[in-house]
């Protein structure tokens, strides 16, 4: 049975990069503890546009945890606590009390500057991924599916590489706004097939390269990202990225 | 040069030199608790370590690590906080898989760093440096360890300053032993808890080590305050 609860929202407001940015506040009265934390935020949008007050930006897509596009810190944490690894949109009411205080802010990172309120500018992972985060293929009439035999751990394992979604919580948590559990993923999802094998020396050369011009810090390991990432990647991913760099060094 | 380039490099330089510093510290600690079973073999130990150019040249290898270590820790910081962003989270919650250490490091090093300058004029500068410059007067002979350690020991302060300098140095291993494992990309699923574990355990077996010759020494004092004579 859902029952309904009533709370207070701080919300964080800012007009573009350059501005100091601020909290605004509303009380919201019986919502369903049912309601995901995105509808929440919609209900919250229609009571401001009501008033005739600017509704609060943020990001969002499929509201399914596969797109990658919401990003709220909620309450210290990105993407709100859950049991398990989960992104804002499978966040829901009853995850809080009635009578809390729900502070809501953005990514906070000199890489992700903001765009406005709490929509960030992540374009920076995609710049990265556009450095090496793919195979070069001719494509034609399609192989032969068993023509490249992979071991079943070693597929498993790419699989769960590359279901990072590319949130940025892992930046987001990260004390040293560093980018490496993301970088470390998209590197290790081909690394770990047959079919990356080719180019994972220039990949990783030219993805840590981008990483690093693009303003992302250095990582020392405090697991922060693994943490709170809601696609549970792990750290193994950031060792096996250092090991695959180091080799590419060391060879040239 | 991709040692100072890229993020990665940088990080395998403070991996390098804090592994190599790690077994350095392991090397001390064992000299160290000789001092308390055999004064005498002690004091062949610091000897053997005196003003030989073998310990001169080790000494000033060392002193490049530590000097390596600490520079790039602070270019790193610097770097990490300028990444980081100006603006700051009004709320924050530590997870539980991040212990406070790693959270810590560099402030850690500071007092570590501390330290070893108390412990350096305790020591090398009436040993090592007291036989190169052949400094005279001095209370003790200069390769008479085992009275050195005798009359440091037994003064409170120096004592509790110790003890806050083996509990930082304590919390910095903890972490940098396996982040440094994990720089070198010598962890994974299967081994990063075994990394772990062998971290916790080497870190403490060192500390306890140093903490063991403090604490023999202090509670010596109470016990026969005169200091023994050793043969040098």
């Amino acid at each position: 049975m859902a029952k309904n609860i009533s709370f207070t929202i701080r919300y964080w407001k800012q007009n573009g990069p350059k501005d100091t940015g601020h909290f605004d506040e509303r009380e919201m009265h019986d919502i369903p503890d049912d309601t995901s934390f995105l509808e929440m935020l919609d209900i919250l949008n229609e009571q401001l546009i009501e008033d005739g007050q600017e509704p609060f930006t943020f990001d969002h897509d499929c509201r399914e945890g596969i797109c990658g596009m919401c990003s709220l810190y909620i309450n210290g944490t990105p993407h709100g606590k859950t049991e398990r690894g989960a992104t804002t949109c499978q966040l829901y009411m009853r995850r809080f009390n009635d009578g809390d205080v729900i502070t809501v802010e953005p990514w906070r990172s000199a890489a992700f500057p903001v765009i406005k309120d709490c929509m960030v500018d992540r374009s920076a992972f995609d710049k990265i991924i556009a450095a090496g985060g793919y195979t070069t293929i001719r494509t034609g009439q399609a192989q032969d599916a068993n023509a490249i035999l992979i071991p079943k751990e070693n597929a498993d394992e790419a699989m769960d590489c590359a279901t990072c979604i590319g949130c940025g919580a892992c930046v987001a948590a990260c004390k040293n706004g560093s980018a490496m559990l993301f970088v470390s993923s998209k590197v290790s999802q081909l690394a770990l097939l047959p079919q990356g094998r080719p180019e994972a020396a220039k990949r990783a050369k030219a993805m840590i390269a981008k990483m690093d011009e693009l303003g992302f810090g250095n990582c020392t390991n405090t697991r922060a990202c693994e943490a709170v990432c809601p696609k549970s990647e792990s750290i193994a991913n950031i060792a096996r990225l250092n090991r695959e760099f180091l080799k590419a060094k060391i060879c040239d | 040069m991709w040692l100072c380039n890229s993020s990665v490099g940088r990080k395998v330089v403070m991996s390098v030199t804090g592994l190599a510093l790690v077994l350095f510290l392991t090397f001390h600690a064992c000299m160290n608790v000789v001092a308390i079973f055999s004064g005498e073999s002690y004091n062949m130990i610091c000897k053997f370590l005196g003003a030989n150019w073998y310990a001169v040249v080790g000494t000033v290898a060392l002193g490049a690590l530590v000097v390596i270590h600490f520079v790039y820790a602070l270019l790193l910081t610097l770097q990490n906080r300028k990444a980081r962003g100006q603006s700051r989270y009004a709320v924050t919650s530590k997870p539980e898989k991040v212990e406070w250490a790693s959270q810590n490091m560099f402030v850690l090093g500071i007092i570590i760093c501390l330290g070893l300058c108390l412990h350096l004029f305790n020591f090398w500068w009436n040993m090592m440096a007291a036989e190169l410059l052949h400094t005279t007067g001095l209370a003790h002979a200069p390769a008479d360890g085992y009275a050195w350690i005798e009359e440091v020991f037994s003064n409170p302060v120096f004592f509790g300053l110790y003890l806050v300098w083996f509990c930082a140095l304590w919390f910095h291993l903890t972490h940098g032993i396996w982040s440094g494992l994990q720089t070198l990309g010598l962890s994974g699923k299967t081994w990063f808890s075994r990394i772990k574990c062998i971290s916790q355990v080497w870190s403490t077996l060192v500390v306890l080590m140093f903490v063991a010759v403090a604490v023999f020494f202090f509670v010596k004092s109470f016990i026969c305050p005169s200091p023994t004579c050793y043969p040098l």
